[in-house]
């Protein structure tokens, strides 16, 4: 069937009454056979950045890591900083689901679906730099606690051991929860279906889902427990993350801010992310009438909350390197602000803490370009917050004689960009195959959800 | 189960296994609830496209047990980690790192809590799968068409034939007082196989009888020897494209790895010019004095005898009568082909230019191999000092000793 220039979710969806045009809304973006040209358009670029990835990855791998420009001492370099971008952009997705439930923020239900599952494809794209970066990629094995011939055990007292632990607990519950909020929705898909294929593919993973109340009460209780068990993870993953640097001895690094820091600057990326693939998604899959303007304008004052804190932090670090009186923590920030990293620390600044502030414009937080590129430019100043901390703290510690300056290579950039590849693919495919939106949760908070007692 | 009864059920025609009525609004079907309720029936269930608020107490459901199960899930993740830890890191496999205590709970609670989430997590999942009795791929509803739409937007009540309060005529009365937009009668189920297709079961034999095979082989291999080099998949950098010292290289003419040094080279420190103190030569003719660089004092005297007691005495004995524990072990083996250490006491030794028994302990003699490597020059010509007083305490006459002291020796 040809591809077609315009847009098949453009027409009002069918249905006699709420509920069937929500599920006609959500599901005609996985039964159309053809999806928008932008899709194509799109996934093939995705794809030139997937290839570009594997093939960076696989050099590295051939070569060793020696390919990339970590060297002392800055050891960490590239591979660190972008686990800690994808790792913190992987957790809007859960708060979203998870904290927004138990506090009852309803509007949740239009956005959760997707932003858990661009938090699984943040996690997916965070775990292959740590696992690079260990030099033996074909090892990584050594870190869990498996009986092997050597009699050696991990080493428990290390934040890098517990970080293995967070990132793997936080991927496996992030899709179990992801997996059990859509088994309704599978079972919607594969009630609609009209190929064998669809049929039985999405009534398998539907699990024979018939929408009992007895099942919807234990369902709903599971859900509820899962919410409670996911938020204080979501809360866990980045503190342990930021454990890997506030525990070691370097300046810059070794501040209990760090926990809070890390994990409102990871709502803080995952938000900017969020909107970043909310506002494209909605306009091409014609989910306008599901991500309505209200849902930007409150992702955007998430985003305006979370930013004023990493500025606090900012600002709060300099004080407390002044008030400490140690030469050396003082010396670590002002070489932050004013060394050879200035360039990349005001570009921090610039995207973190002074381009949201367009935000207290309702003008623009509830203009969905704007909102996009805000959310484009919290990205970059996330990523280059990571950069910072990392690069500068590393390049020039205690001895001046053992000072450096990180230089990325060319297979550095290939990786960063590649890593957006796997992204987006996985994202892209998401968006043709499952089902976008949480339908049973938008039905239930719509305004026809509700029983108003008996008539 | 006899196999004779079952063709003869699915002859028949199909009993009802329930009545379904359809509704149109959450508001609606919470009103029927609270009637069939009120009926006192109790094999009934409602299916709703979504989680209709309200719905529990309408229906009288009781709370599930599931957090139960999750309570019993996190304790066991939470004793796990704390198990898993002291017993790796505190028994098992003690190991200092920057001094820290190998059982310190603050290093441990981040593993800790992150086991009782997973498995928590995990069984909240299984749990409400095994309480809901999924996965479930077959049910009578399956064959009414309008049921196709609980996912999408109508609302279902059934009540089940095996209710004893159910009544064919009377059920659906009450169904229809609740204002039902249709009521139809589900029969059982008669469409789906009850067997698995053939070639699915014929295909998960297959699989099941495969996964079997590498457990197999690592059995097998657990239990056998092999001469073949283990798979060397990942290569480590142990093969290395470059000569090592005594491989073949047919690039040079002498097909050798090795470059031999040029005639003539000396290496740095190496310059052993002095025959008499390297060699113990003087001209043609071995050394009867000791070189130059060796003091002939007490200090090179106890050097010697410590050097002695290291290296000597294991085949010549404490007093180099060749008496040692390895000499005697051999004699008490008997085996023959034993060359019994020389008596360093022997008049032909004592004899002996002191430049010829430094080449014996140099470069060997008969059994005796060289300890050139293991003793230091001017060690060597310690240890043949202190030879010399063991050989002069073995000749030794009364004559000797001092007058004074010839008394005590009586």
């Amino acid at each position: 069937m040809a591809i077609s220039d315009v847009n098949p979710y453009e027409a009002p969806p069918a249905g006699a009454n709420m509920f069937a045009r929500i599920t006609d809304n959500v599901s005609r973006i996985a039964e159309t056979p053809t999806p928008p040209r932008a899709w194509y358009i799109a996934f093939g670029f995705a794809q030139l950045l997937l290839v570009m990835f594997m093939g960076s990855l696989g050099y590295v791998i051939w070569n060793g890591i020696g390919a990339w420009g970590n060297m002392m001492p800055v050891a960490w370099g590239f591979p660190i900083v972008n686990f800690v971008f994808w790792i913190g952009i992987g957790h809007a997705g859960t708060l979203i689901s998870a904290v927004l439930f138990l506090f009852r923020q309803n509007w949740r239900t239009a956005i959760n679906r997707f932003a858990e599952a661009m938090t699984i494809f943040a996690v997916v794209c965070a775990g292959i730099f740590p696992g690079m970066h260990i030099g033996r990629p074909w090892l990584p094995y050594y870190m869990f606690p498996i009986p092997n011939q050597m009699n050696m055990w991990p080493q428990f007292r290390s934040p890098l051991e517990w970080d293995v632990f967070a990132v793997s607990t936080y991927a496996t519950v992030s899709i179990l929860f992801w997996y059990m909020g859509m088994i309704p929705d599978f079972a919607t898909f594969r009630d609609r279906a009209t190929t064998t294929v669809r049929r039985v593919a999405y009534g398998i993973v539907a699990m024979g889902w018939r929408g009992s109340s007895r099942q919807w009460h234990v369902y709903e209780r599971a859900y509820l427990i899962l919410a409670a068990l996911a938020t204080p993870l979501v809360l866990s993953v980045h503190s342990v993350v930021s454990f890997d640097f506030a525990t070691a001895q370097l300046p810059g690094w070794h501040t209990t801010i760090f926990p809070p820091y890390f994990v409102a600057g990871a709502i803080f990326g995952g938000f900017a992310m969020v909107v970043t693939l909310a506002v494209p998604a909605r306009q091409f899959f014609g989910l306008k009438r599901i991500i309505t303007i209200r849902h930007l304008e409150l992702m955007n004052k998430v985003i305006m909350a979370t930013g004023l804190i990493v500025g606090y932090a900012y600002g709060m670090e300099f004080f407390v390197a002044y008030y400490s009186g140690n030469k050396y923590e003082v010396f670590t920030f002002v070489n932050r602000a004013f060394g050879p990293y200035a360039w990349a620390y005001w570009t921090m600044i610039t995207c973190n803490v002074l381009l949201p502030q367009l935000h207290w414009l309702p003008k623009f937080r509830t203009n969905p370009w704007c909102t996009l590129a805000i959310g484009l430019v919290v990205n970059v100043g996330m990523w280059f917050e990571r950069f910072v901390i990392i690069c500068t703290s590393l390049s020039r510690d205690f001895l001046p004689s053992s000072w450096g300056y990180f230089i990325p290579t060319p297979v550095d950039l290939m990786t960063l960009g590649g890593s957006f590849g796997l992204f987006f693919t996985l994202f892209l495919l998401f968006c043709r195959y499952l089902p976008m939106v949480a339908m049973a949760e938008v039905k239930a908070f719509s305004p026809a959800g509700h029983a108003h007692g008996d008539h | 189960m006899s196999d004779e009864h079952k063709p003869a059920v699915k002859a028949g025609p199909a009993p009802v296994h329930g009545l379904l009525a359809e509704y149109d609004t959450p508001s609606q079907i919470l009103h029927a609830a609270k009637e069939i309720r009120k009926a006192g029936f109790t094999k009934w269930d409602t299916y709703t496209p979504f989680a209709v608020h309200g719905i529990d107490e309408a229906m009288g459901i009781k709370m599930t047990i599931l957090p139960w199960f999750t309570l019993c899930a996190g304790l066991i993740g939470l004793a796990t980690a704390i198990t898993l830890q002291w017993w790796t890191n505190a028994y098992d496999y003690k190991w200092i790192i920057s001094g820290k205590p190998f059982w310190s709970i603050p290093a441990n609670v981040p593993i800790m809590f992150e086991l009782t989430v997973l498995l928590s997590a995990i069984t909240t999942l299984v749990g409400m799968l095994l309480l809901n009795n999924l996965p479930h791929p077959s049910h009578p509803l399956d064959q009414v068409r309008r049921f196709a739409r609980v996912t999408d937007d109508k609302f279902f009540l059934m009540i089940e034939a095996s209710d004893p309060k159910f009544d064919d005529v009377e059920t659906r009365q009450l169904l229809e007082s609740t204002h039902a937009l249709a009521i139809e009668a589900v029969l059982e189920d008669r469409v789906t196989e009850e067997k698995l297709p053939t070639g699915l079961v014929y295909g998960l034999i297959i699989v099941a009888v495969a996964s079997v095979v590498p457990f197999a082989l690592a059995a097998k291999a657990r239990y056998t020897k092999s001469d073949s080099p283990r798979i060397h998949l990942i290569q480590d950098m142990d093969s290395q494209p470059k000569y090592k010292a005594q491989r073949e290289n047919s690039f040079f003419a002498d097909n050798r790895a090795t470059r031999p040094a040029i005639d003539g080279t000396v290496a740095v420190g190496d310059a052993r010019d002095d025959d008499k103190f390297y060699k113990g030569k003087d001209g043609a003719a071995w050394a009867r004095t000791f070189p130059s660089q060796i003091a002939l004092n007490e200090a090179t005297m106890d050097r010697g005898r410590q050097r002695f007691g290291i290296y000597c005495t294991p085949c010549h004995g404490q007093i180099g009568l060749g008496d040692g524990m390895v000499a005697k072990r051999a004699d008490s083996l008997a085996q023959g082909t034993w060359i019994p250490p020389t008596n360093m006491t022997q008049e032909y030794l004592r004899q002996m230019a002191v430049g010829e028994l430094f080449n014996s302990i140099s470069n060997g003699v008969r059994n005796m191999p060289s300890y050139a490597a293991q003793i230091k020059t001017e060690d060597r010509w310690a240890i043949i000092m202190y030879v010399r007083a063991l050989q002069r305490s073995r000749s030794g006459s009364v004559n000797d000793v001092p007058p004074d002291a010839r008394a005590s020796l009586k």
